[in-house]
Order: structure tokens, then sequence, then C-alpha cells
């Protein structure tokens, strides 16, 4: 099929030229989340920047309570109060949406950006059928036809490998694993040039984990839409990922290709989020982990965020507030996006590489799945 | 379908226990209305006088328990409740079945009302939470949903019928000088009567649904699936509508049927108060004037109603919610 020969898809501008010059289609600039309490507001995402070409696949990794999913939902601008976007752009195919009214948005939404969301069981709703939550956003996109409908319908439900009856069932008559891949055929009911994924696997035990996450790929290379894709299992993105941005205290503190930060994480945080995980063969290792929580957000450390709970501080870490240092993989930066961003102050010259002393070698890491 | 029979079948079993409760519990006490009456004219009533009572309350049969007990269930199911005491010599069935209309048309027409304003005006206050509406409803329903029903009744009789000098009646379900029927003017006066203790019901009946609603509303907004609903660019009517309130009101269906097993007794001090001719009044009426025939009658058609309201519960909640359906 032809992703882009949907019913009545609105002719846009699906290119972005970034400052340097490549073709984006989304991006994120200095964008912060700020959560309104009674003691003022405290900082949630703190000016992250994001760059996604169309048809890739970024990872999003970070321990609960780092940012990622807050950074999610004010990219696709469902922040509800008191959460709002403070300061920052998203830009989409050429349009700012922080700065779009909800009317102006609306025909953006599911149309070309739509979101997978954690637990199926929750994100659908529990009093209307599969096929009737699928009509819903269909009928809200201005599709009117019945036929129509049913055939989009259970042409996304074969994408995803359910028997198209399913779609006159209720979510609690799913399995966990058909909720997920109904809501991944949900999202792909207009073939969207972005699905915003947010931990879609997190419920599911590791057998059906995988086999989502290859459905999920498999798809995107068939259909060509771009993935923002969350998640805590840093071993599990790491296969499927063309990017990955590790995020701490509500900034990104590294971002690269996934090969790159997988196999030689540059931050303290990566390398621990990496030891976190037990390989599967190999000598067995006791799992170092990282000691201690993200810090709250109204007390930031007031230098380096991961300071307090870094192996490898040192004094400057308390005082200088680390920006990111881009750092290349190969002597000379050989494509856009190729290049690895740090926000540690041990790569502040631009070219030190981490000690090799480091809590276990990180070259050759074992995988995972 | 089997869903239905099990519920209809449990239904049954109720009512049966019901009934049954409504035959022994009279029996096991002491004394009966003879007796009853006897007390009342200080035992100044001859042997024969007690006699002819108890053939009238139909107290001298000389069947065993469990033979008046098929009787009396013969009796019950074929709408037999022997003769009023109060409004003599009619049957208790035909007294019920004058009042019944009024109580139905006043209190259950009000009580629907109610809850689907209460539940309508609950969802907008939830959905806009924090607004002017949010802000100034839940105080003022919390203060009138405590208020005593005679208490607004005697306010609007005050206002509507003194000071604005009979602008409403006051007194009864219609006026006496028209000849009942289905006549425009006859029809407009009926609906003159209703409409104080209507208001009534509804100012104090009302507070409860909104603030249930608006509550339920604002905890389902929390919800996943109203995120992903506005992600999926839903107008704000239809996640309003069919996403909050549709999920928002199933905890309130339950309390919806209860109130509406309780329309037909649960008016006794609206219905005093503005002497309309329902069950209410005619349930207090028995009790002034002991007449055991219709009190009896009474309680078996408040149960019955209960237990029909609850099954109607059960099948609404079922057509709402789908997860209710596949139990068992």
């Amino acid at each position: 099929m032809s992703p882009r020969a949907n019913p009545g898809t609105v002719l846009r501008d699906t290119t972005h030229v970034g400052s340097d010059g490549e073709e984006l289609l989304l991006d994120v600039r200095g964008l912060s989340v700020e959560y309104d309490t009674p003691n003022g507001s405290v900082r949630a995402v703190d000016k992250v920047d994001l760059q996604l070409r169309p048809g890739e696949f970024l990872g999003v990794v970070g321990e609960s309570g780092c940012g990622k999913s807050t950074m999610l939902f004010a990219i696709a601008q469902l922040l509800n109060p008191p959460a709002r976007i403070a300061e920052g752009s998203v830009t989409f195919a050429g349009r700012n949406l922080v700065t779009m009214t909800a009317s102006e948005l609306a025909p953006v939404r599911w149309r070309q950006v739509s979101v997978v969301m954690q637990s199926a069981m929750n994100a659908l709703n529990p009093v209307k059928r599969i096929g009737a939550q699928f009509a819903d956003a269909m009928k809200a996109h201005g599709v009117r036809s019945r036929t129509e409908i049913a055939d989009r319908s259970r042409e996304v439900m074969r994408l995803v490998g359910i028997d198209a009856t399913h779609l006159t069932s209720y979510p609690h008559q799913l399995s966990g694993g058909m909720r997920q891949r109904a809501m991944i055929a949900m999202a792909l009911l207009f073939t969207p040039e972005l699905v915003i994924m947010d931990e879609p696997t997190s419920a599911l035990d590791v057998v059906a984990q995988r086999s989502l996450m290859l459905q999920i790929k498999e798809l995107q290379q068939q259909l060509g839409f771009a993935v923002v894709f969350v998640t805590h299992d840093m071993s599990l993105v790491s296969h499927f990922s063309d990017r990955l941005m590790v995020m701490y205290a509500g900034q990104a503190v590294e971002v690269g290709p996934t090969r790159e930060v997988f196999d030689t994480p540059r931050h303290p945080y990566s390398i621990g989020l990496l030891d976190a995980f037990p390989s599967i063969r190999g000598p067995r290792v006791p799992l170092t982990g990282i000691p201690g929580a993200p810090p709250a957000l109204n007390a930031m450390p007031p230098g380096c965020r991961f300071a307090p709970r870094c192996p490898r501080r040192f004094d400057d870490c308390d005082a200088a507030v680390p920006p990111l240092y881009r750092i290349g993989t190969a002597p000379q930066v050989v494509e856009a996006g190729a290049e690895v961003e740090v926000r540690c102050l041990l790569h502040r010259d631009g070219a030190r590489e981490p000690e090799p002393t480091g809590p276990v070698p990180t070259a050759h890491r074992e995988e995972t799945l | 379908m089997r869903f239905i029979a099990r519920r209809l079948g449990l239904f049954l079993i109720t009512l049966w226990v019901a009934l049954t409760v409504n035959f022994f519990i009279p029996r096991l006490m002491p004394g009966n209305p003879a007796e009853a009456m006897m007390a009342r004219y200080r035992g100044r009533v001859n042997p024969e006088a007690m006699k002819a009572l108890e053939v009238a309350f139909g107290l001298n049969t000389h069947k065993s328990l469990p033979v008046q007990y098929v009787d009396y269930l013969g009796n019950t199911l074929t709408g037999q409740f022997g003769t009023s005491f109060t409004f003599f010599p009619q049957p208790v069935s035909t007294v019920i079945a004058q009042a019944l209309p009024w109580t139905l048309g006043l209190v259950g027409v009000t009580t629907v009302i109610a809850f689907l304003l209460g539940t309508a005006i609950g969802t907008v206050a939830g959905w806009r939470r924090g607004g002017v509406l949010d802000s100034v409803l839940p105080p003022v329903f919390v203060i009138t949903s405590a208020l005593p029903y005679f208490w607004i009744g005697l306010l609007l009789i005050l206002l509507f019928t003194v000071v604005l000098n009979g602008f409403l009646p006051s007194d009864g379900g219609y006026d006496p000088t028209l000849t009942p029927g289905f006549t425009g003017e006859f029809v407009v006066d009926v609906l003159a009567h209703a409409v104080m203790p209507a208001i009534t019901i509804l100012i104090i009946s009302i507070g409860g649904w909104i603030l249930t609603m608006r509550n339920n509303v604002v905890t389902t907004l929390a919800e996943d699936y109203i995120t992903m609903a506005r992600a999926k660019g839903l107008s704000n009517r239809s996640i309003m509508w069919q996403y909050a309130a549709r999920n928002a009101v199933l905890p309130n269906l339950a309390g919806f049927a209860m109130s509406l097993g309780f329309v037909v007794s649960g008016s006794i001090l609206v219905e005093y108060t503005f002497n309309y001719p329902g069950i209410g009044y005619m349930l207090k009426s028995a009790v002034d004037n002991q007449d055991y025939p219709l009190m009896q009658a009474l309680f078996v058609l408040i149960t019955v109603v209960v237990l029909v309201a609850v099954l109607l519960c059960d099948f609404l909640t079922a057509a709402l919610d789908p997860r209710v359906r596949t139990e068992g």
C-alpha cells in the first residue's frame, strides 16, 4: 500500500530546513516544560533540543522522573495543567506547534502525528469497541464513508497482525499484547509522518516486547514514518533506534547514533544505565546500577545535575553547569547527525574519551536481547 | 441473553424473599388489627362486635399458616390486597391505582430530570474544572441538598401562592372544580399544580448528582484515554460526552436506580406539604388510620418498585459498560 494515498490526505510541506541545512521533520528547540505548584513553578524539561529527519527512529531513555514522557506530551501538545510549555519551539513539518491554536492543531493531530501510550488498557476507552474508536478518529478528520472507515480499519488491523474480527471487541476482551497492537493499528490509520511512543512495551512480558518491537520496526520501514520512542530499557530500544537520546533530570545528557552511544557511552549516567542491565552471555558480573535517585525538581544541584550520584565527579562538577559538548565519532564528522553530544565536564576539551577504568568495560557490550 | 436470564432469576428470588418477609413479620408481632381497634375503644366493644371486626378484617380464618401463606402469595400476584379501611369500601388495588399515576408523574419524572440535568451540569463543571460554573455550583448545592423538603416547599408556597397572590396553586393535584379528562384546561391545571412540588424535589435532589458527576468527571479526565482522544484530534464536545461523561456516569447508575426505587416512597414530605394525592400522602393516611391492608399493599409495592429499579439499573449498566456483560 502507498502510505501517502490515504483518503483525504491533505497537501502539506513536510520538510523543514534546520539551521544546519538538513531536512527536518521535527525540530525541537529549547523546549522547557514547567509545572505550576503552590510554591512556584518547577521545571521538568529543561531546554531540550531534538531533531528528527523523516523516517528516523529516535530512542529516548532515562530513569523514571527524568522528564521523558513530559517531553513527549509537550511535543504532541498534550500537556494538561498544571504542566505548560515555558519556552521553546516544536517545529513539525515547518510549523511551530507550540503557537498553534487548538483548531489549527486538530487537523495535524493523528493525520500527521499520532501517539501510542504506555498502557493500552488505560489508553483505550473501555466502553467503546475497538472499531468505534478507530471510527471516531477517522470521523474527526472528515472521513464520513462507512465502507471507507471499515476498509481502512481492517487494513491497519492486518498490518499489526490482529484478526479484523477484533474490531468488534471491547478493549478488556483483548490480551495486553493485542491491545497494544490495536493501539498501534489505530495510530497508523492515517499513516502519519511521526508516531510518538511512550513506553509502549513496558506493560508486556519480554517475549511480547520483542515481537512488538520487531513489528514496530517492520511497519516503520514499510510505511516510512518517524518514531520518537521513550523507554527506560536502553537495551531494548538499542536494537531498533537510529539515534539515542539519554535524558537525566529534564535535560538531554547524551545524544548520538545508537551504536555509538550504546557501544561507547560517554556520559557517566549512560554508562550507569547500561550497567543496570545484565548480560545474557559472558561472565556473571554483579549489577552495579546507579545509587540514589534523580534529584527533586525543586532542588536541582547547582552544577552538573548528575554530580551527586556520579562515580567520576571532580571538583568542577559542583560549580560549573556543563553544556552539551559536541564530539566527533571519527576524526571528522562524516554525516550530519553522526556526532555525539555529551553534557559532561569530562568532555570539556572535546577530545577526552572516558578513561578505560570505568566500572565495566564498555566496548563490545553483550547484546541483551 | 444469559446475563438477562440470570438477572431476572435473581430478581424473582429476591422478590419472593421480600414478599415472604412481608407476610411473616406482621404475624410474628403480638396482637392483630381487631385487637388494636378494641384498644382504641378501651374494651367498650362487646364480643359479638369483636367477632364482626375479625370477620371484616379477614382474621376469622382457621386456615393454617402455610395455607394462608400460599393464599397471600396468590392474592399478591393477582393484585388482591383486600379492602381499604380509610377509603371503605374501595378495594386497596383501586385506591393505589388512583394514587400511583400522580406519584409516578410527579416524583418519577422529577427524579429522572434531576439525574439527567445534574449529570449534564456536573459533566460541564468537571470538564471546566476551576471555571466559574465549577466554583459556584458545588458550595451552592452542598447547601441546597441539605435543606429539608418541607421547608423548601413552605418557602415556595409563601412566595408563589401567598406573596404572588395565587400565581401557582399550592394544594392538591388539580383544581376540583374542573372535570378530569384530556382537555387542554385540565392538563395545564395539572402541570401548574405539579410545578412547586417538582421544583422542591429538583432543588434538593439535583445537588447530589452534580457533585458526584463533577468529581467522577475530574477523576476520569486524568485517564489515559482522554489524553489519547485529544491526541486523535477529536472535538472537545465528543471527548467530553463520549469519553469523559460516558465513563464517569457508570458509578452513578446504581445511585440512580436506588433513587428511582424510592420514587414511590420517598416523597412523603413533599406530597404532604402540597396535599398531593400520591402514594406518599396515601401512606401517611394509611398509617394515621391504621389501614393495615393498604399499608401492606404499599410496602409490597415499594419493595417491587425498588427491585424493578435495581433490575433496570443492571440492564442499563450492562448496556453502557461492556465489562459488566462478560462477567461469569
